[in-house]
């Protein structure tokens, strides 16, 4: 397959369950497809060179920086964003937790942060603190100090090891759509 | 901060990847996981002609034991490497270094090819490979060919490889594991560049004397060390307090690193004597309880 640079690609993929059809240049970066051609902003961006963690989503089950793919590259993935977390009207129970916890004050970061806990969550059965912290080192937070993200996090982990029902279901519900292939 | 405008190529098999290469040259650029190349791109570092998107080559993704070797594809990514159970098994050494590389996002997408190639002198990949003593199998158009990973780095992201080459795979050496290994390294911030790592191979005989070893340093130098004083100064030995902070010494004696906006040159050569030893003392008391447990 060979694309011009001046050629727009006409690119196929799947985002939040939805499929879309768009028409992209070969430069065109992943997190800039999300939102300007897909109209999803919840994906922010940051630095753009793979340092803030910011613009994470999954791609095929598996938390990637949408800043470091090209979005034709994408082409047929199954791409889940933070818009995608809700189900029916109700927030994810990751979004519930860093609520409660107070995990998060300005919202730049955190679309990133829940993404790559969605995947955390589904390849940890019983994280530590330890761990969170090391999912957490691939995003910078400039307002929290961290602690109340940790903690949403380590609550789900605990809710779902009790297998409390949630309000919302079960917590991790949204990643049996997406599992990634190990 | 967008990629300046470039064709795009999505071979569909190794070998029209390689016949692009060959028609695009210098003009061509091949892209796996892009974790090192999009930010290049994204800053205009590099403004390449042409891209040739490697990353879904399905056959180039494999971890596999074949008599005496691990064959790693150089398209397996990062994390598929670290969670392998063969590579805990054969190559405990990778399995400990690999979680050091970035964060679990980049190694989600980052390849293990991509990271030999980028050549990196602080990567880890390169430097657990130069201690594993692996190779890699490079191929174009017109060949394919074997070259020790000793002779693969040229100089700070420079490798071996003609622009009509790709890397086609890694293979290492399983036929005697050491039962010893350690990798350590420094960073300001976890998932940060090393600014110094160290990565020790070692064995030990019956009387738990140093039978074997190897030692490598990043971040010291252009390309990844051997620290081959410290070979010399220890093989057939106990490993004693006194000789543990000789041979670090040794090791620092064996570099010449430069200074820079992370670390200074003294800074280097501290962390460095101070990696070398760590990484031995961790791999020498691996090897003498693996050997305990063995007999
Ligand atoms: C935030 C962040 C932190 C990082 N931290 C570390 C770290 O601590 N340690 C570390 O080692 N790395 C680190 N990296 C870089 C690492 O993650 C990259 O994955 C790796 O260096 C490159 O692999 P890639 O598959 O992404 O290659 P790409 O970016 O796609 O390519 C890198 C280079 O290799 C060439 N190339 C790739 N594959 C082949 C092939 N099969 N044959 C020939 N040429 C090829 C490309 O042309 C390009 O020149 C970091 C990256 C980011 C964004
Ligand atoms: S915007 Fe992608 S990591 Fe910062
Ligand atoms: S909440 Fe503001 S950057 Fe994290």
């Amino acid at each position: 397959m060979q694309v011009k640079r001046e050629e727009r690609y006409s690119l196929r993929l799947q985002v939040n369950g939805k499929r879309y059809e768009e028409q992209v240049e070969p430069r065109k970066l992943l997190s800039d497809f999300l939102r300007e051609d897909c109209g999803l902003t919840g994906t922010h961006v940051g630095c753009e060179h793979g340092v803030c963690g910011a613009c994470t989503v999954l791609v095929d089950g598996r938390a990637v920086r949408s800043c470091l793919i090209l979005a034709i590259q994408a082409e047929g993935a199954d791409i889940t964003t933070v818009e995608g977390l809700a189900q029916g009207g109700k927030p994810h129970p990751l979004q519930e937790a860093f609520s409660e916890c107070h995990a998060l004050q300005c919202g730049f970061c955190t679309p990133g942060i829940l993404m790559s806990s969605v995947e955390f969550l589904q390849t940890h059965a019983d994280p530590g603190k330890e761990e969170i912290a090391d999912m957490l080192s691939g995003h910078l937070c400039r307002c929290t100090g961290y602690k109340g993200i940790v903690e949403a996090v380590q609550q789900v982990a605990d809710r779902r090891k009790e297998g409390e029902k949630h309000e919302s279901g079960d917590p991790v519900s949204i990643c049996s759509r997406t599992a990634p292939t190990v | 901060m967008k990629p300046a405008a470039f064709d795009y190529l999505r071979p569909s098999t190794v070998e029209e990847a390689c016949q692009y290469l060959q028609e695009y040259g210098e003009e061509g650029k091949l892209i796996a996981g892009g974790q090192s190349l999009v930010p290049i791109l994204n800053m205009r570092l590099s403004t390449p002609e042409c891209l040739i998107d490697i990353s879904g080559l399905e056959e180039l993704k494999y971890i596999r034991e074949e008599g005496d070797w691990l064959h790693i594809g150089a398209l397996t990514r990062q994390r598929d490497v670290e969670r392998s159970a063969l590579v805990r098994e054969k190559t405990p050494l990778l399995a400990e270094a690999l979680p050091y590389i970035g964060h679990m996002q980049t190694r989600n997408r980052g390849t293990f090819g991509g990271s030999l190639v980028h050549a990196d002198p602080t990567a880890e990949i390169p430097l657990s490979l130069l201690a594993l003593q692996a190779a890699v199998v490079i191929q174009s158009a017109e060949e394919t060919r074997e070259v020790n990973v000793e002779d693969f780095f040229i100089t700070y992201l420079t490798t071996d490889l003609m622009p009509n080459e790709m890397l086609r795979e890694v293979k290492i050496p399983t036929g005697s594991i050491p039962k010893g290994y350690s990798f350590q390294e420094y960073s300001r911030k976890h998932g940060d560049f090393a600014l110094v790592a160290a990565a020790c191979v070692l064995d030990v005989d019956e009387q738990e004397r140093i039978a074997s070893v190897r030692l490598t340093l990043g971040g010291v130098d252009a390309v990844p060390v051997l620290a081959r004083e410290v070979e010399g100064l220890i093989l057939g030995e106990k490993l004693t307090d006194s000789l543990l902070l000789e041979a670090g010494r040794a090791a620092a004696a064996d570099i010449d690193p430069e200074g820079d906006l992370h670390a200074s040159r003294e800074y280097r050569l501290h962390l460095a004597e101070v990696f070398a030893a760590r990484v031995l003392e961790t791999a020498y008391h691996r090897a003498v309880l693996g050997k305990g447990s063995a007999t």
